[in-house]
């Protein structure tokens, strides 16, 4: 009798997946702490144009975001390719800008009010007619703060 | 009666659970992008006061028609050579007596702007420009005013400009904030952004 004896059969030993719901797990935590999820859906194209001088917002709750751009594609059936602005769910026009900061001031802490952003996510292919008008409504409703949401790229990417 | 153990459960379907739920998080996450050009806009005055008188000379017209095209003080342009041109602008530094720009080191070109406190920066569009375009238009001027700024903190205190404001509006700055504040202050009146926005033509 030998003192070293021979493994019987060959074959590999079965790898313990023991641990693998903890690494799934581990995963799992890590999107959902990152994960913010989208509140608005969007009914606007919305390709961003590219800048390179930028900077960064945050405190998401301070933000407002006002869409502008064409309708998807599967609205265009029903609301023709004209840009259009979107508040939060829904095609809004532009003179429904002013109330709508209101009520986004409404809904915040009275000390929060006067640092609110206003963040313009606009297709890069609408006109600027749109643009201004939104704009100008943002100056009646003195929501002075703005900032032309970008994506960081060199700007020379928008003339194409 | 005796106490019987109660019988393991079998954790086996666990891992496809936490999968399932990891793909939905996965395929839902968006990492938003919310960077941006800041900017502020005029507030509305009612009384319509006349604008203060500006030499014609501390003016920089920069104008983006209905085609994308850019018309620099009434001359066509390149977008590419718009930073040097307004960085040119601004840093010109013209003016004679009360009027003069120790810091600037410009051509001293009569006919440019007398001084960066004066000078202003026209931006004009159309209706119909596209935004993109426009974008960036604003991208180039913003990047002009910021490449003198940071030249003048990187001259006054070994420091970018644009590091100084990330530092200030950064909540776990470690340091003197009042002193940067200052600082962001003394540059800022060096170079003060004056981008004027006119309302856009009407189509004709």
């Amino acid at each position: 009798m030998s003192k070293f004896k021979k493994k019987d059969d060959g074959g590999t030993p079965a790898i313990s997946t023991a641990s693998l719901p903890d690494i799934v797990f581990m995963l799992l935590f890590f999107f959902m702490v990152v994960t913010v999820m989208r509140d608005t859906s969007l009914k606007v194209q919305n390709v961003l144009p590219y800048a390179d001088q930028v900077e960064k917002l945050d405190k998401k709750n301070l933000i407002m975001y006002i869409y502008a751009g064409k309708p998807s594609p599967r609205y265009q059936e029903t609301f023709g390719t004209e840009a259009r602005v979107q508040l939060n769910d829904k095609y809004a026009s532009v003179n429904e800008v002013q109330q709508f900061i209101e009520e986004e001031r409404q809904s915040k802490r009275e000390e929060l009010r006067d640092k609110l952003t206003t963040a313009l996510k606009v297709d890069k292919e609408t006109n600027m007619g749109l643009v201004s008008d939104i704009k100008q409504e943002l100056r009646k409703a003195e929501a002075l703060k703005i900032n032309y949401t970008t994506k960081e790229g060199d700007a020379m990417l928008n003339i194409e | 009666m005796a106490k019987r153990s109660a019988p393991e459960v079998n954790a086996g379907s666990m891992a496809d659970i936490a999968f399932l739920l990891l793909i939905f998080f996965l395929v839902t996450t968006t990492i938003e992008t919310d960077s941006g050009i800041t900017r502020k806009l005029p507030p509305i005055d009612d009384e319509q006061q006349d604008p203060p008188p500006l030499k014609e000379r501390n003016i920089f017209i920069v104008l983006v028609n209905a085609n994308g095209d850019l018309f620099v003080e009434d001359e066509k342009m390149d977008i590419e050579d718009l930073r040097e041109n307004a960085v040119k602008f601004l840093d010109n530094g013209g003016g004679t007596g009360d009027e003069a720009c120790d810091y600037c080191q410009g051509a001293r070109d009569p006919d440019s702007s007398d001084n960066p406190i004066k000078a202003v920066i026209s931006l004009q569009n159309d209706r119909q420009t596209e935004y993109g375009k426009y974008i960036a238009v604003q991208n180039e001027l913003v990047a002009a005013y910021n490449e003198l700024r940071n030249r003048e903190a990187n001259r006054l205190y070994n420091m970018d400009f644009t590091d100084m404001e990330a530092a200030y509006n950064d909540p776990e700055f470690q340091g003197d904030k009042e002193k940067l504040k200052e600082r962001i202050g003394v540059i800022k009146d060096m170079f003060p952004q004056k981008l004027s926005e006119a309302e856009p033509k009407k189509r004709k």
